[in-house]
């Protein structure tokens, strides 16, 4: 931790009972810091906004604010206000006194909060406003209550839990603009939660991406979006197409059936990696010559400043394009991608793994059921095994009952010719398939494994 | 003809003619009848003679004062008993607060008058003196749970993060309780009074029971003049009641909404 930081998280995990919602955080704001943490729902972004404001306690791992361990310290005693999501203004007192709640418990004399209120009263627009019902008020000068009565406090840092959320649109890109020019006078930190990757952007000094209690990557705004780590973040933060690749050498990557120029070192050979491509970063023109690779216009949109189009390459890839020039459906177009546009990743995994342990000769035992296999490679029963399964085969079924296991599908990404989801069982893991059937997300659907697909290693 | 019917019943406006025959015969009409008696004198004639015959009796003057006292007493009891209870049960999980709110309110199930000669059995059982003491405990016993419920019910409803955001604002546990669940908790606070305050000043078969009809109250005054016939003089004793009973539901009215302003209690 140096000087320049307010909060630094580490090692914080927390569980609901058996349920772990946060994993190994680690995270430091400096001072002044606009710092937003983005993900889906029930990625753990309030839990860790909770632990850090101090209304959960922390199942372990240390949090210190301005210097102090405070991973235990009650809320009340933290220098850190939060805006709540659904605002939790005071029903049975006016503005004037929700926005002083925290002063009068500080015993100031009246004539000192009465100065502060009318102070942030005009910070957040609101003069004038003092006498009324918090009742009274749109859900848009509530929300500027909300902030008032927070940063009257004068916190070191300041917790926005999705505080745009319930507001319209056209509100909600005014009310950023105020946020993000209230940060700007403060100069306190802010630590702004939301499933909202425009408004992240829009706002942010920096972006923490959240999955799953994990911390995907922690990144400014283009970094996030033009080096994503992974392909969650990638598919999560703005349009991208998200291809299979392979690493023929340095600088070299060959995906969609062409070999690429890219910016990319330090892989092995013939690696298999992600490839992200920003729909905008794709050109298209009717040359074919000059053309890296070529296909057909499947569809075309206007969208206002750009045109979005799909397009079916020769080879049986999908992908969208925006360009300001519209092509009509059915042209035969040219691509060229330019080095430095295109994103290499890592993959994260190869193949479903599994720990298991042989039952018989033909059984094994994984994810709490028995599968039939063709041969168990001479280990004895009761021996612990890791089991591999390829992404394709795995089979799914619409029907729960046809399947060996039931799950739910979790999370979806288009890799331009197939899909590869992700799918959470009854007993909470996962399993990854690749598929070319079209499924949506939170489906039930039933799994089985053939006998054939499940390879045994040693563990 | 049939038609007509249907086309009667099936106005929607005409579906409140039940409603508003069963107000006219059973609340206005005995209202106004009282009111009449109340004004009238034994031999017929309009007359304040009744309200006088109250005014220059000390005693039945004196009962209603006691009466008064009575009530203030044990509503204060049971508010005293009835918030904490409310409050523990409001903290516990939903559904074992349930049952013991259904374990509090299970006696009311029980004939009241049931309920009470068992309290002068077990007074007896114990060689507990009958009086003025055990009044207030029949009292209390009987009361308690109309306080309780509103209460609980008004607690229980109480939004989390309001708790969440007065902690943040720097309240501790003391403050979060009289700054916020507190004041929040008035109105529940406000009709648990009107529901032990004004029974407790009419109910005349606790009091007779229980001190052996040594301690008379307001209801039980009321009672007996109608009881020997005297329908003048106790309607306008029903009276007095009816209009005291209108200013503490008044004044109790305003002060809840007044208070939920202002966030103060008393």
């Amino acid at each position: 931790m140096t000087d320049n930081d307010i909060i630094t998280v580490e090692q914080l995990s927390h569980s609901f009972g058996d349920k772990v919602v946060l994993q190994d955080i680690n995270l430091s704001i400096r001072k002044g810091e606009f710092v937003t943490i983005l993900g889906p729902s029930g990625c753990g972004k309030t839990t860790l906004m909770r632990l850090i404001g101090g209304l959960l306690k922390a199942s372990g791992g240390k949090i210190t604010i301005a210097g102090k361990d405070m991973t235990f310290t009650p809320p009340y005693l933290r220098p850190v206000n939060t805006v709540f999501q659904k605002y939790a203004l005071f029903p049975h007192l006016n503005v004037y006194n929700n926005i002083a709640f925290g002063l009068k418990l500080k015993k100031l004399p009246e004539e000192v909060i009465k100065k502060k209120v009318m102070q942030v009263l005009k910070i957040v627009t609101m003069t004038d406003y003092e006498e009324r019902d918090v009742d009274t008020l749109s859900g848009g000068q509530q929300q500027r209550v909300a902030i008032a009565r927070a940063i009257v406090n004068e916190p070191d840092v300041l917790l926005l839990d999705e505080p745009l959320a319930a507001l319209d649109l056209k509100m909600r890109r005014d009310m950023q603009m105020e946020i993000k020019a209230m940060h700007k006078k403060l100069g306190i930190s802010f630590i702004y939660i939301t499933h909202d990757q425009e408004e992240a952007l829009t706002l942010s000094d920096r972006i923490v991406v959240m999955r799953e209690g994990v911390i995907q990557q922690i990144g400014t705004p283009a970094q996030i979006y033009n080096e994503p780590e992974n392909s969650f973040v990638a598919d999560f933060i703005g349009e991208s197409n998200i291809l299979n690749g392979v690493m023929i050498g340095d600088c070299l990557v060959e995906f969609a059936g062409h070999r690429f120029e890219c910016v990319d070192t330090g892989y092995s050979p013939n690696e298999l990696v992600d490839v992200v491509i920003r729909p905008e970063d794709i050109y298209i023109f009717e040359k074919l010559e000059a053309a890296q690779i070529s296909g057909q216009v499947t569809s075309s949109i206007f969208k206002g400043v750009h045109y979005e189009m799909m397009v079916n390459t020769s080879n049986g890839f999908e992908i969208m394009i925006q360009d300001y020039s519209g092509f009509d459906v059915g042209d035969t177009v040219g691509m060229r991608i330019k080095p430095f546009d295109i994103q290499v990743m890592k993959k994260e995994r190869l193949c479903n793994t599994f720990k298991g342990i042989i039952e018989d000769e033909t059984h094994v035992n994984f994810l709490g059921n028995t599968f039939e296999c063709i041969d168990t490679r001479g280990f004895e029963s009761g021996t612990e095994v890791k089991i591999k399964i390829d992404f394709h085969n795995v089979v799914l079924h619409d029907n729960e009952e046809d399947g060996m296991l039931s799950g739910t599908v979790f999370f979806i990404l288009y890799k331009g010719d197939h899909y590869h989801i992700t799918i959470l069982t009854e007993g909470n893991e996962h399993i990854f398939v690749d598929t070319n059937d079209i499924w949506d997300d939170g489906d039930r659907v039933g799994i089985s494994i053939l006998p054939e697909s499940i390879q045994i290693e040693n563990k | 003809m049939l038609t007509k019917v249907l086309s009667f019943i099936g106005l929607r406006r005409n579906w409140s003619i039940p409603y508003i025959l069963f107000l006219l015969f059973f609340v206005l009409v005995p209202l106004a009848l009282i009111v009449f008696y109340a004004f009238t004198s034994e031999q017929g004639g309009f007359s304040f003679i009744n309200f006088r015959k109250f005014m220059m009796h000390p005693e039945a003057l004196k009962i209603l004062i006691y009466s008064i006292g009575v009530a203030m007493i044990t509503t204060i009891i049971c508010l005293l008993i009835g918030y904490p209870a409310a409050y523990i049960l409001s903290r516990m999980e939903s559904s074992r607060a349930s049952l013991l709110v259904m374990l509090f309110i299970l006696p009311m199930w029980i004939n009241f008058l049931i309920r009470t000669l068992a309290t002068v059995a077990l007074f007896g059982f114990l060689k507990l003196q009958l009086g003025e003491g055990a009044l207030l405990f029949g009292m209390v016993y009987n009361f308690l749970p109309f306080m309780i419920y509103p209460i609980y019910n008004v607690l229980q409803k109480t939004d989390p993060n309001l708790i969440e955001a007065a902690q943040d604002l720097g309240a501790n546990p003391r403050q979060v309780f009289f700054r916020t669940v507190l004041p929040l908790s008035v109105p529940g606070i406000s009709s648990g009074i009107m529901m032990v305050f004004m029974p407790v000043i009419s109910t005349f078969a606790i009091s007779e029971l229980l001190t052996i009809n040594n301690i008379k109250l307001f209801g039980t005054t009321l009672q007996e003049n109608i009881y020997n016939g005297m329908w003048n003089y106790g309607a306008a004793l029903s009276l007095v009641m009816l209009v005291l009973i209108s200013v503490v539901s008044l004044l109790s009215n305003q002060g809840s909404a007044k208070q939920a302003e202002e966030g103060g209690l008393f």
